[in-house]
């Protein structure tokens, strides 16, 4: 009998704790929310422009074992001339809590189009590169990642 | 101290594109984290990296905390006269790193 007073308060403690706990928790983590936050990271680069995909390769390791330091390169297929040269390369992620990863500002005197980093990966998902060129057109490209140890979630603790 | 590395080649023919890689010392706090007591810990990031060659600017680039500690940045530019490349990193709270290296164009 006890027990199951014991137990039921409990129940009790975690049903009414559950709905501010997760709300405080999860609720910036929801995909919706991420999902929304990576459009939006998308629309501030790209503006109403289309984005094709091609001329740009994102490179990242398939398996991922810790999210903390992941090497990222991106290179874009281009003459980067005074006439035809990339002008920026924007990196996005779906699932961090912050879409945006980096900017690169470019221009003819790069001579080329490439750029290497290492960033964080949150959680398995999808990251996207994606490059301005000087005419004004959008190229991207995404790669897959499984990550099993992710970034910035874990417990933080110093 | 903060401290930055840069690794540009020492000598380069005119016209030759190389290849710059930099390293910067910082923690790239990202204010997602918290403390054991559940403070969470404010961020405190690099917020900006640019490059110049003789004045000219050649790269910027803007970090996020999605960047991961101790940021490498790696870029290419095209040696075209021989002179001095300015690397200045600046960031939260006041982190502001400068560093040169020479070029020699032949």
């Amino acid at each position: 009998m006890s027990t199951e007073m014991i137990t039921r308060r409990q129940f009790l403690i975690v049903a009414l704790a559950a709905p501010t706990a997760a709300k405080a928790q999860v609720d910036p983590n929801l995909a919706a929310n991420r999902k929304a936050a990576f459009q939006a990271a998308l629309r501030k680069v790209v503006g109403d422009a289309q984005v094709r995909t091609g001329r740009v390769k994102l490179t990242l390791p398939p398996l991922i074992d810790n999210g903390n330091s992941v090497p990222l390169s991106v290179a874009v297929e281009s003459p980067m001339t005074e006439a035809d040269h990339v002008k920026a390369i924007h990196v996005l992620t779906e699932k961090n809590p912050l879409p945006d990863v980096v900017t690169v500002a470019l221009g003819p005197r790069a001579g080329r189009a490439s750029f290497a980093t290492r960033v964080r990966l949150a959680d398995t998902q999808t990251v996207t590169a994606i490059a301005q060129m000087s005419d004004g057109s959008f190229w991207s490209d995404g790669a897959e990642v499984v990550v099993t140890l992710s970034a910035c979630l874990e417990e933080g603790l110093i | 101290m903060a401290r930055a590395v840069v690794t540009v080649p020492p000598r380069a023919k005119r016209g030759e594109v190389v290849e710059i890689r930099t390293l910067a010392q910082h923690a790239m706090e990202t204010g997602f984290r918290r403390t054991q007591t559940g403070e969470v810990i404010p961020r405190d990031i690099i917020r900006t990296f640019t490059c110049t060659y003789n004045g000219v600017e050649v790269c910027r680039v803007e970090l996020h905390p999605a960047i991961a500690a101790n940021p490498l940045i790696a870029f290419t530019t095209v040696a075209t006269e021989s002179g001095t490349l300015s690397f200045q990193w600046v960031g939260d709270n006041g982190y502001t790193v400068t560093e040169i290296a020479l070029i020699k164009v032949e």
